[in-house]
Formats: structure tokens, C-alpha cells, sequence
């Protein structure tokens, strides 16, 4: 078994992984953040999404090995202890979230629009969220959240 | 003043765990030393089962366990039960057949269940099932419902015809006589396109026995643990309930498709037993698609009949609907004591009569899916009206109004066993007019004609049962079990509470809003209280959630509860404050001496409950925490009215929605925001229905639509913002007033958008199109139009 190392929210680590471990699998079943899901197995429910080196990517459609040396952050990595991200208090201020399944991609996915578009309309942000399926939302009030959130990290 | 009760929009309990990737779903939990499973489902519609060969699969390093639908048979394993009785015209009842969990003879739809491989890793199990191998004999599939009426292939043997039940409601003969009076008669022809849940989350399960105490454990993604407990234990696998604790943990969101009780549920838990380790099943999307219940699929021709000014004379509905290979939990009330009792709808339609008959396909099963057969009656009722009002040359909003149901009118008996509390749908109607400017709409249409776009407006009235439900009505119609709800209010020493709540919360934010009930009840801040759900070791029993059913029956066990709590309280500090009981009053969170300054904080009555020095102990015991079930004396009426505005481009056949307005009437709001995001979410999957979302099986029972790049889920640039608000009446049969609002939006919502097409489209002489309006459809509907015919 190949070994794989990177760098997952700031810490190292490193493990030997079936060659056909996906990125995703690496992350929830090795080392235990699950906060990062799994919706589909077609990669277009965007529950996955994650970001590596930097960009928004669905961990479904790399293999952990693909990763290796990379720094990969999920959506464990993003509150500052108790004290949430800006985009995280930005859903939770605009009900962006129901029963809370997509809500990871969402808020990952959104913080990439964000670092290409500070400024989106909601056009923009509706048409980035083409990867991110909702079921409870309507998108109405993800929208809203992310538009707020761009707003407060443009402060 | 907490400022966290009955009204107040605070934001959600639930947030800070979703939102820092620490819910606990189940495929997030893993048990020590589990095993994994895989599924073997059919390749085939319809197959019988001549020989299964699990050798090669059992010789598989790192498998534990190969076990087949003949091993579940030779262990007495029952089959899935139905919940709900109906009995045909003759009064006979509806075909039961058996629905073995892993099948023995026979497979019956894509996906159905074979064999369970458990192996130490999930690849493992996977790999092992390539190795089974099953020998299959094909049968011809039966897959519309016509076909499967009408030809000789069976689905179950012991089905003649395929017909699970035939069933009416309603006077025929008063019917037939309002339309031998009628001067017009409207009739159409209408398909209930099938869908696909879709909850983001797919179902899955962890099943574990302990050999030491007999105990087995089962977490799993369903609204419902009591009835999950109930159902298989009792009726599947004879486990006694003190044996048996189920755990649904967060759930990603449900929609109908996760009340019922599955094959997997039973599987698993009867092969823990047999392995004696965890075995933990989690579905892969392709297998959510195949095997989760699916929703609506009706065909239906109905008829109004009207006088000559236009009021509703009577009703006719011949109802078809497909329940798939196995009837499911619930798959029998949906398309009759759902569906058929809300066509009145609005309007005071003084005859109707309806028949629906059910009828089993090889396809998955078709069971509740949010709104669960009032989104049916809703789109039947809406696109007739609209018809009519064309066919008579009247306006659609005016035909409404005319023979709409009054607010003095109520209680209103319908002629389909309802009575309708309480309700104001011309001022919520009058309101959503307002809102959509629908006097105004005329100019926009000629604005948009410039721009080379079609314009349209439609609207949807609609009322609706929810808070399921009344049990002793319920136990009439043939439900088989009790609908009420249980709460304990468990108020700790120093005085913070925790609620236990049979209902579930996948999404709902009970653990926010029914906080507010107990700020308000106690006068104690919201964060003081602790809910707690979905494990049947913990909470006393419940019915679960689903039909809007949890605010409205779990809320007001919940407010009883509490109530017994300060009238124990009142005991204890009229004691200590040495005063008559009769004398105590209670009011923002204090125990006060009528007439006097004495006054105790609720948290010195609870220390003093559970430190009982100064006490009545010769009175009552000590400790502040009570138990109480609630079942309602009626449904409860949601209703309102939607009004939909679309731009079709008639080159490309794409539907733009420009505004999307829904006022609704859904009794006493706890918490706006969360009302309006129940609101946003229901008008996303009835607008999906409406233009996006439709099942597709070909002929040979193959599903077509099996995953996202088949099946159009809504995106968020598919969808407006939308223009939601509340207007209620408050709530006639329960206490807290509420209604319920989780199914409103996928009710109201899909006749608007189809009225708005269609609206878009007369022009060209189009009358009719089927729901997914997807742009296909619609731009084939725009070139076989009349008037494009007669250009050509």
C-alpha cells in the first residue's frame, strides 16, 4: 500500500492507503474529520468539497495519493477555536443551513468564490453554486449567507 | 422578558455543529470492531431466483458472512409491513403481498435486495458481491400502470391484475345528478410526474447485538425510531421492544423517504446476531436513486361541473396510482385518505366523488414524499380551475374568489369526510395578489413580448392536512397505529431543562423552536434548554416526524408537559412561601404570592424539588420532571395562496421564474425565520417538480433516471429568490395554535408554475403541457401548437 502524506488543516500526517482510496475516504475514514460528506457518487453534489492548495476541489474526484504533499483544508479547519469564520457566522446569521449535510461543500465552495469574486451578485453566486446541491434550502437563504459573507471578509 | 420564546426569529441551536463539520451522521460514526456490508440488489425488473451461489464471495479473504434471502426464510424472518389498511369499494381489503427483506423466489424491481455480503472493509464486501452468482430468470416487466391493469404478467402471484386496492370516496349518485344539472363541464387529464426524494444525506445503518445481554442496537437515518422499533421488531424480527433501542443521530434530511421501514434496517440487524460484530451499510447515491421510496406518480381524468355563472356544481376524480413492486410503510394512505379527502380544496364544491385505484408495477416503491398527496390534490384542483376559467372566459383569480370557501364559513364540512377548522383563504389570496401585482401583470406581458419573451402568470389556492393526526380518526380510515405524540420535560436542579421529544429533527430546527416553547412556558432563556431526540432508550416514545406533525402534535405534548411541571412547582412554593396553592401565581419565570412581594425564581422552585428539606413530601414526590402524551382533535389546515410569474423564450423553450409570491396561512409562527426557510426549501422541490425533476423507467423496469446526471435536481440558479410570507388565522385544534408549514411550499407551488406556462403559452393555442416543463418540452409543445401549425 502506497503512503501518503500532507498537510490537513496546518498538521502533517501521513498513511499507508489502498491505491483506490479516494482524497474523501482519506479524510473521514483515516483520520476522522467527517465533517466533510459524502452525497453522490457521480461528483456533482458538491457535500465533498474541500480545498486544496488553496482551491475549492470535490475530494471525490482525487485519489489521496493524487494529494500528496498538498494542503488540504476542510471545514474543521476554518473557526478559530469556538469563534466561527466569517462565512460560517454567515450562514448560521442567515439560516443557511437546515438539516446541515451540504453545509460544508457549501460554506468551502463559497469561500473560493469569494477569493476569485469579493464582490459577486447574486447571479454570480448562484451560477458557482452549480457543483452544490441543497435539498431544504431553496438555495434562497444560501445565497443570502454568502453574499452577507463576502461582505464581511471585504469588511 | 427572555426574547426567546413564541415569536422570536433566534438563530438556530443546530448551527455551530453543522457548520464546524461536527454533526453526527450515522456513516460519521463508526463502532469498534465493525464490519461493513454490501448489498447484492437485482440487475432486473422481474426475475425469478432459480439458484444463488454465494461460494466465491464466502472464500473471499476478509469476508465474514455471505447470507441470502433463503437463510432470512429459514429463520422466520417476517416480511415489511404496511401501516395503513384500505379496503376496496366491495369492502374488501387491499392485497398485501409479502415484502421479504432479502428476496427468496423472486426480485420484483431494480434494486431490490438479494444477498448481504459482510467483509472487514467496505471494498472488500463490494468486491465479494461481483463474486455471487445468481441465477436469474427473466420475466417480462410490467412498468406503467395501463399495462400492468391490463396484461397477464404478475407482479406477485396472488395479485389478479396488479390491482392493489380499488377505492372510493364520496356520493356517486349526488355527483352524477350536479352534473346531469351542469351547464358547463370541464374536464382534463393530468400525469403526477414521479420523483425521486433526493434527501442529500443517503440512507444508512449501523446494526449491533450484544451477546451478553441480547440487547441489539440499530443507528440509522429515519425520521421515525419508535415506528422503526415498532415495525421491526414486533412484525420483521419478533425482538421485544426492552431489546431493541434504534438511534437515529442527525439526519440530512428526509422528505418522506426516510420514515419508512426498510429492508437494509432488517437486514442488518438480524445478521448482527449472527456475526457478532457491528456491521455498518451505508447507500451509494446509485442505490438511493433505485431503492429509496419514491414519490407521487399518478394519472388521473377529472371532471368539473359548473352552472351557467361559473359556481362549482360537483366534482368527478378517477385516480390510477402506482405503489411499485411492494406496498411501503405508508404507500396505501397516501393516494387515498392524503389525497382524495382535499378535493374540495378552497372552494365549496357541494358533490364530489373519487375513486383511486392502486396498482403495484415493477419499479421501487412510491410512498409519502413532502406534501404526500395534498401536492396531487393541489395540482389536480388548480390546473382544472384554471381550465375552467379559461374554457369560460372568465378570469382565473375571479373564478376562484367566486366559489372560494369564506372565512365566516368555518368549520366547513367538506363532502369528503373533512371538516376544515378554521381558515382565511381569500385574505391570504387577496394578499398574494397584492403582492405579485397581478393587476399590473398585463404590462409586463406586453413589456416582455418586446424583448421577443413569452410571459405568463399563474396561480395555486390551496389548502391542506397536516399535524397527523387524530388517532382515533386515523384508526377509522385503517391506520394501524396511533398518531398522537410524547414529550418529557425533565427540568434539572438548578433549574435548566432538557426536553425529550419523539419527534425527529432532520433539518426542521426543533432543536431551536421547541426550545422557544419551553422559554415561553417557563419564562427561562431558550439556551437553558436542552431538546433531545431520536433515540428510543431515551425518549419515552414517539410517532416521529413527517405530515407537518411536529410542532402541531410534538409541540403541544411538550406544552402539556411543561404545564405539569409549574402546576407541581405552584405546590412546592406555596409550601415553602407558606401560602395557599390557589394564591400562587406564575409569570416570567417567577413564583409569586397573590397580593404580597413574595416571589420565588423557577430555578429556587426545582432546587427546592430536588433538595426537598422545607417540602411537601406528605403532598407530592420529589423532583420537578413530567411526562405527557398529546393527540390532537383534528388535523390542522395550512393554506394560502401562490402566484407564480415566468418568461418563457420560446426559441430555446427555457422558463425563467421573474417572481415567485406564496403567502401562506400556517397558524402561529414560533420562529419567522425558520417558517421562511421551510417555506423557501418546499417551494424549491415543487418548483423542481414543475420544471425539473421527473422518474423515468424505459420498458424493461431499467431506471434511466438513476443519478445526477440523469435525474435534474434544482440548482441554485434554477430558482429566484422568492417573495414568502406568513398570513394566519391562528390554529383551531391545538393549543399552541400552529398548523404546520414543512409541506406548504411542495403543495402550492407546482400548479402555479404549469398555470404560468400554460398562461405564457395560450397565446399560441397551447392548453396543456406535462410537469417536468423541462425545455424540451416545452420549446415541442411551442412547434406542435396550433397556431404554429397553422403558420407553417
Amino acid at each position: 500500500m502506497p503512503t501518503v502524506s500532507m498537510a490537513v488543516n496546518g498538521k502533517s500526517v501521513s498513511a499507508d492507503v489502498e491505491p483506490r482510496t479516494l482524497l474523501v475516504q482519506y479524510l473521514r475514514e483515516h483520520l476522522g474529520l467527517t465533517g466533510t460528506h459524502v452525497g453522490c457518487d457521480t461528483s456533482q453534489c458538491g457535500a465533498c468539497v474541500v480545498h486544496v492548495n488553496g482551491e475549492s476541489l470535490k475530494s471525490c474526484t482525487m485519489l489521496a495519493a493524487q494529494a500528496e504533499g498538498a494542503d488540504v483544508t476542510t471545514i474543521e479547519g476554518l473557526a478559530n477555536g469556538d469563534e466561527l469564520h466569517p462565512m460560517q457566522e454567515a450562514f448560521r446569521e442567515n439560516h443557511g443551513l437546515q438539516c446541515g449535510f451540504c453545509t460544508p461543500g457549501m460554506v468551502m465552495s463559497a469561500l473560493d468564490l469569494v477569493q476569485k469574486n469579493s464582490d459577486p451578485s447574486e447571479q454570480d453566486v448562484r451560477e458557482w453554486l452549480e457543483g452544490n446541491l441543497c435539498r431544504c434550502t431553496g438555495y434562497h437563504n444560501i445565497v443570502k449567507s454568502i453574499l452577507a459573507g463576502a461582505k464581511a471578509l471585504k469588511g | 422578558m427572555t426574547g426567546t420564546g413564541i415569536g422570536a426569529s433566534i438563530k438556530r441551536v443546530e448551527d455551530q455543529r453543522f457548520l464546524t463539520g461536527n454533526g453526527s451522521y450515522t456513516d460519521d460514526i463508526n463502532r469498534p470492531g465493525q464490519a461493513f456490508a454490501w448489498i447484492l440488489r437485482s440487475p432486473h425488473a422481474h426475475a425469478t431466483i432459480n439458484s444463488v451461489d454465494t461460494s466465491g464471495a464466502e472464500a473471499t479473504p476478509g469476508v465474514i458472512a455471505v447470507l441470502t434471502g433463503a437463510d432470512m426464510a429459514a429463520d422466520g424472518v417476517g416480511g415489511l409491513p404496511c401501516g395503513w389498511q384500505i379496503h376496496n369499494k366491495d369492502g374488501s381489503p387491499m392485497a398485501e403481498p409479502a415484502h421479504p427483506p432479502l428476496a427468496v423466489s423472486k426480485v420484483r424491481y431494480v434494486g431490490d435486495q438479494v444477498a448481504i455480503v459482510i467483509a472487514e472493509t467496505r471494498d472488500v464486501a463490494r468486491d465479494a458481491a461481483e463474486l455471487i452468482e445468481v441465477d436469474y430468470g427473466l420475466l417480462p416487466a410490467v412498468v406503467d400502470m395501463d399495462s400492468a391493469l391490463a396484461d397477464g404478467t404478475l407482479v406477485h402471484d396472488d395479485v389478479p391484475n396488479n390491482r392493489c386496492f380499488d377505492w372510493e370516496i364520496g356520493e356517486k349518485d349526488t355527483v352524477d345528478a350536479a352534473f346531469a344539472d351542469a351547464q358547463h363541464v370541464v374536464s382534463i387529464d393530468l400525469v403526477n410526474n414521479r420523483l425521486i426524494p433526493n434527501a442529500m444525506e443517503p440512507r444508512a445503518a449501523i446494526a449491533e447485538f450484544d451477546r451478553s445481554t441480547g440487547q441489539y442496537t440499530l443507528h440509522t437515518t429515519t425520521q421515525n425510531p419508535h415506528v422503526i422499533r415498532l415495525l421491526m421488531g414486533a412484525f420483521v424480527l419478533q425482538i421485544p421492544e426492552h431489546k431493541l433501542r434504534i438511534v437515529a443521530p442527525d439526519v440530512g434530511g428526509g422528505f418522506g423517504s426516510k420514515i419508512f421501514h426498510y429492508a437494509e434496517e432488517a437486514i442488518l440487524t438480524w445478521a448482527a446476531a449472527k456475526v457478532h460484530v457491528p456491521i455498518k451499510w451505508t447507500a451509494e447515491r446509485s442505490e438511493s436513486f433505485a431503492t429509496d421510496a419514491h414519490g407521487r406518480d399518478h394519472e388521473t381524468h377529472a371532471e368539473l361541473a359548473l352552472d351557467a355563472d361559473g359556481n362549482f356544481l360537483g366534482l368527478r376524480v378517477e385516480t390510477k396510482a402506482n405503489v411499485g413492486s411492494y406496498l411501503s410503510t405508508f404507500g396505501s394512505s397516501v393516494p387515498t385518505y392524503l389525497y382524495a379527502t382535499l378535493l374540495a380544496g378552497v372552494y365549496t364544491t357541494p358533490a364530489i366523488y373519487a375513486e383511486v385505484q392502486t396498482v403495484f408495477t415493477n419499479t421501487a416503491p412510491v410512498d409519502a414524499y413532502r406534501g404526500a398527496g395534498r401536492p396531487e390534490c393541489t395540482y389536480l384542483l388548480e390546473r382544472l380551475v384554471t381550465k375552467a376559467a379559461r374554457q369560460l372566459g372568465m378570469d382565473p383569480a375571479e373564478l376562484r374568489k367566486q366559489n372560494m370557501i369564506q372565512s365566516d364559513q368555518y368549520p366547513y364540512q367538506t363532502p369528503v369526510a373533512l371538516q376544515y377548522d378554521c381558515g382565511d383563504t381569500p385574505a391570504s389570496f387577496e394578499s398574494a395578489l397584492k403582492v405579485a401585482d397581478y393587476l399590473g401583470f398585463e404590462k409586463r406581458r406586453a413589456a416582455a413580448e418586446k424583448t421577443g419573451k413569452l410571459r405568463g402568470i399563474g396561480i395555486s389556492t390551496y389548502v391542506e392536512a397536516c399535524g397527523i393526526a387524530p388517532s382515533a380518526v386515523a384508526g377509522a380510515l385503517g391506520a394501524r397505529a396511533g398518531l398522537y405524540e410524547s414529550a418529557q420535560v425533565r427540568v434539572h436542579p438548578t433549574g435548566s431543562v432538557t426536553v425529550y421529544t419523539g419527534t425527529h429533527n432532520h433539518g426542521q430546527g426543533h432543536e431551536t423552536t421547541f426550545a422557544q416553547l419551553v422559554s415561553e412556558s417557563f419564562g427561562i432563556p431558550a439556551d437553558q434548554v436542552e431538546i433531545s431526540h431520536g433515540d428510543t432508550d431515551q425518549v419515552q416514545f414517539g410517532m416521529g416526524t413527517y405530515g407537518s406533525r411536529s410542532l402541531a402534535v410534538g409541540g403541544p405534548a411538550i406544552l402539556k408537559a411543561c404545564n405539569k411541571v409549574i402546576d407541581k412547582a405552584k405546590k412546592i412554593a406555596a409550601h415553602i412561601m407558606e401560602a395557599d396553592v390557589s394564591d400562587i401565581e406564575f409569570a416570567d419565570g417567577k413564583f409569586t404570592v397573590a397580593g404580597t412581594d413574595k416571589e420565588m425564581a423557577f430555578g429556587e422552585v426545582s432546587l427546592a424539588a430536588y433538595v426537598p428539606h422545607n417540602y411537601p413530601i406528605e403532598e407530592i414526590e420529589p423532583g420537578l420532571d413530567e411526562n405527557a402524551f398529546y393527540d390532537p382533535l383534528n388535523f390542522s389546515f395550512p393554506g394560502g395562496a401562490h402566484i407564480c410569474e415566468v418568461e418563457v423564450d420560446p426559441e430555446t423553450g427555457n422558463v425563467e421564474i421573474i417572481n415567485f409570491t406564496a403567502v401562506d396561512d400556517v397558524g402561529r409562527v414560533v420562529n419567522p425565520m425558520i417558517v421562511e426557510g421551510q417555506v423557501h426549501g418546499g417551494l424549491a422541490q415543487g418548483v423542481g417538480q414543475a420544471l425539473l425533476e421527473g422518474c423515468v423507467y424505459d420498458d424493461d423496469g431499467q431506471l434511466l433516471t438513476g443519478s445526477y446526471m440523469d435525474y435534474t435536481m434544482p440548482r441554485a440558479d434554477n430558482l429566484p429568490s422568492f417573495s414568502v410570507a406568513t398570513q394566519s388565522v391562528m390554529g383551531a385544534s391545538n393549543p399552541l395554535e400552529v398548523k404546520g408549514v414543512g409541506e406548504v411550499g411542495a403543495i402550492g407551488s407546482p400548479p402555479a408554475v404549469v398555470n404560468a406556462i400554460l398562461d405564457a403559452l395560450a397565446g399560441l393555442g397551447v392548453e396543456d403541457i406535462s410537469m417536468p416543463a423541462t425545455p424540451q418540452r416545452v420549446w415541442q409543445t411551442i412547434q406542435d401548437s396550433s397556431v404554429r401549425q397553422a403558420a407553417e
